[in-house]
C-alpha cells in the first residue's frame, strides 16, 4: 500500500538505528505517547534496534486502556436495558468492569453491536426509531471529530433516539500530569501523529518550555518512529527542548481547523478520571449543554454513579512508564488477553497485550532467570 | 485506537457535512466522510480514521523521512572520516 510499505524498509531502518547509535552518548528515557506507536514498536522490534542506552517507555495513549471502570460499568448497565442497541468499537467489549464486561452483557442477551464508525451507530438509530441507540464514544482527539459529527447530525436531523456515552480524553493534560509526577522518568516525548493531525502541535510548545522536555510529533510506521527517536535523542544530546514535527506528510502546525471547530461546538473540556491514574483536571471532553439531550449519562440517569478500581492490576504504573508489563506478578498468569484483569491487557494497543503477543520468549526467560536467582 | 489509514480518493459526492468520497485502501474501497478535508480532490491521498478523512497526505513531504536519513547518514560519514 502506498504511504505504508515504503516506511517499513529494513535497510533504511538499519541506517536510522546506526545513526541513532552514533549520536547517543548516555542513557535517555523517551516515551511514545500513543498506543498505536507502542504496538508498532513491540511488533516490529524497534526498541531492539536501538542502542542499550535508550529506553522507550510506553505511555498512556490507549483510550481503551484509560477508560475508567465506572464508565465501563455505566456502559454495561445501559447495554443491559431492554429496548437499547448499544454500539461500541470492538476493543471495548472485553474491558472488565466491576462485575462484567460488555461481551458478558451480549452473551446474556443484550443487544451489543460492534461498529466501525459512530456514523454507523447514527444510521442504526435512524433505521430503528423505536429503539434507543447508544454509542460508547471512547477516544483521544483523533476520534473526537467523528463523534462530534455524529452528535451534530443527530441534533440537526432530530434523531432523538440517538445518544452517546462519552469517555473522551485529551493528550496534553496527561503529558503534563506525567511530567509533574514525582516518579517521572521521561526525558523526551514522541507525540501522537494522528492526535496532532487533528489538533496541530501549538499546545505542546508551552509544555516543552515549562518542563524543558523535547517533544517530537511522530508517525506510526517503523521509519517514522526511528526518525522520531533520532530527532528526540539529538535534542537531548544537544540540550535543546523544542517541539519538532517528524510526521510532516500528515501533520500541519495548526492541525485540522474544520475538525477543531465542530469538536469545540459539540464538546466542552471537563475533568476526567483515567483508569490507573486517577482524575486529571481538564483532561476530557463531555457534551456541551446544547447537546445534553444526546447525553446517555443523563438519558439513563447514571451521572452520579461511581466505582473504584481493582487494586491488583498495576496498569496505572504501566501507563505512566514506571513499570514494564512483565514486571507485574499477574502478567501472563492470572492476567491474559482471554481473562484480563486490566484494560492494558485487552486492547491490541495496550502495552501488556503487546508484550503478551510479541515478547513471550523474552519475559519467560526473564522469569526463569529470576526464579533461578532466587533459588541460588 | 488512533489508527488511521491512507487511501486514494476515487470519487466525491455531496456537500458540506454530507461530503463523502469513495476511497481505495490498497484494493478495498470504502465510503469515507470528507467534510473535514474540503480541499481534498479526486486522486488525492487522505488519512482516514473511523470513516472520516482527517488530513490530505502531502506528497512532497512524504519523502522527508528518506531525505532526512540521507542528511544524517552523510553527517555520520563525515564525522567518522574526521575522527
Amino acid at each position: 500500500m502506498k504511504f505504508v510499505n515504503e516506511y517499513r524498509d529494513p535497510a533504511a531502518a538499519d541506517q536510522y538505528a546506526r545513526a541513532i547509535a552514533r549520536i547517543t552518548t548516555r542513557p535517555w528515557m523517551i516515551m511514545e505517547v500513543c498506543g498505536g506507536q507502542t504496538h508498532a514498536i513491540v511488533k516490529f522490534g524497534i526498541d531492539e534496534l536501538l542502542p542499550k542506552f535508550i529506553t522507550l517507555l510506553h505511555g498512556p495513549g490507549c483510550p481503551v486502556c484509560v477508560t475508567p471502570v465506572e464508565l465501563v460499568d455505566k456502559a454495561t448497565q445501559i447495554a443491559s436495558r431492554s429496548g437499547v442497541i448499544f454500539c461500541s468499537f470492538g476493543d471495548m467489549l472485553r474491558v472488565p468492569g466491576t462485575e462484567r464486561d460488555l461481551l458478558a452483557v451480549k452473551a446474556a442477551g443484550g443487544d451489543v453491536r460492534t461498529v466501525y464508525s459512530p456514523m454507523d451507530a447514527l444510521k442504526l438509530a435512524r433505521d430503528n426509531p423505536e429503539r434507543q441507540v447508544v454509542f460508547f464514544a471512547v477516544g483521544f482527539e483523533t476520534t473526537a471529530p467523528a463523534n462530534a459529527m455524529a452528535v451534530y447530525q443527530a441534533k440537526q436531523a432530530g434523531v432523538t433516539n440517538f445518544s452517546m456515552l462519552v469517555s473522551h480524553v485529551l493528550v496534553p493534560p496527561a503529558i503534563e500530569a506525567l511530567l509533574s509526577s514525582p516518579d517521572n522518568r521521561v526525558q523526551g516525548f514522541l507525540a501522537a501523529g494522528h492526535v496532532c493531525t487533528v489538533m496541530g502541535y501549538e499546545e505542546y510548545l508551552p509544555i516543552a518550555v515549562k518542563y524543558r522536555v523535547p517533544i517530537v510529533v511522530t508517525g506510526f510506521e517503523p521509519l517514522d518512529i526511528l526518525q522520531g527517536v533520532y530527532m528526540c535523542v539529538r535534542q537531548l544530546e544537544e540540550g535543546r527542548a523544542e517541539v519538532e514535527n517528524q510526521y510532516t506528510r500528515s501533520v500541519r502546525r495548526e492541525g485540522n481547523r474544520p475538525a477543531q471547530q465542530l469538536v469545540a461546538q459539540v464538546f466542552r473540556v471537563v475533568p476526567r478520571k483515567w483508569r490507573g491514574v486517577g482524575e486529571i483536571p481538564q483532561s476530557g471532553l463531555g457534551l456541551a449543554p446544547e447537546y445534553a439531550a444526546h447525553d446517555a449519562e443523563l438519558r439513563f440517569d447514571l451521572a452520579a454513579y461511581t466505582a473504584e478500581e481493582d487494586s491488583e492490576c498495576i496498569s496505572g504504573l504501566v501507563l505512566r512508564g514506571v513499570k514494564k508489563p512483565h514486571e507485574c506478578s499477574a502478567f501472563g498468569t492470572r492476567c491474559t488477553p482471554e481473562h484480563p484483569l486490566g484494560a492494558t491487557m485487552v486492547s491490541n494497543e495496550g502495552a501488556c497485550a503487546a508484550y503478551y503477543h510479541y515478547r513471550r520468549r523474552e519475559w519467560r526467560q526473564e522469569t526463569a532467570a529470576a526464579k533461578a536467582a532466587s533459588r541460588a | 485506537m488512533c489508527l488511521a489509514v491512507p487511501g486514494k480518493v476515487l470519487s466525491i459526492a455531496g456537500e458540506d457535512i454530507a461530503r463523502v468520497g469513495r476511497v481505495n485502501f490498497g484494493g478495498i474501497v470504502k465510503e469515507v466522510n470528507l467534510a473535514y478535508v474540503p480541499q481534498a480532490g479526486i486522486g488525492d491521498y487522505v488519512v482516514v480514521h473511523v470513516g472520516f478523512a482527517i488530513s490530505v497526505m502531502d506528497e512532497g513531504e512524504a519523502k522527508q523521512v528518506f531525505q532526512y536519513l540521507k542528511q544524517v547518514g552523510a553527517l555520520g560519514e563525515i564525522e567518522e572520516q574526521g575522527s
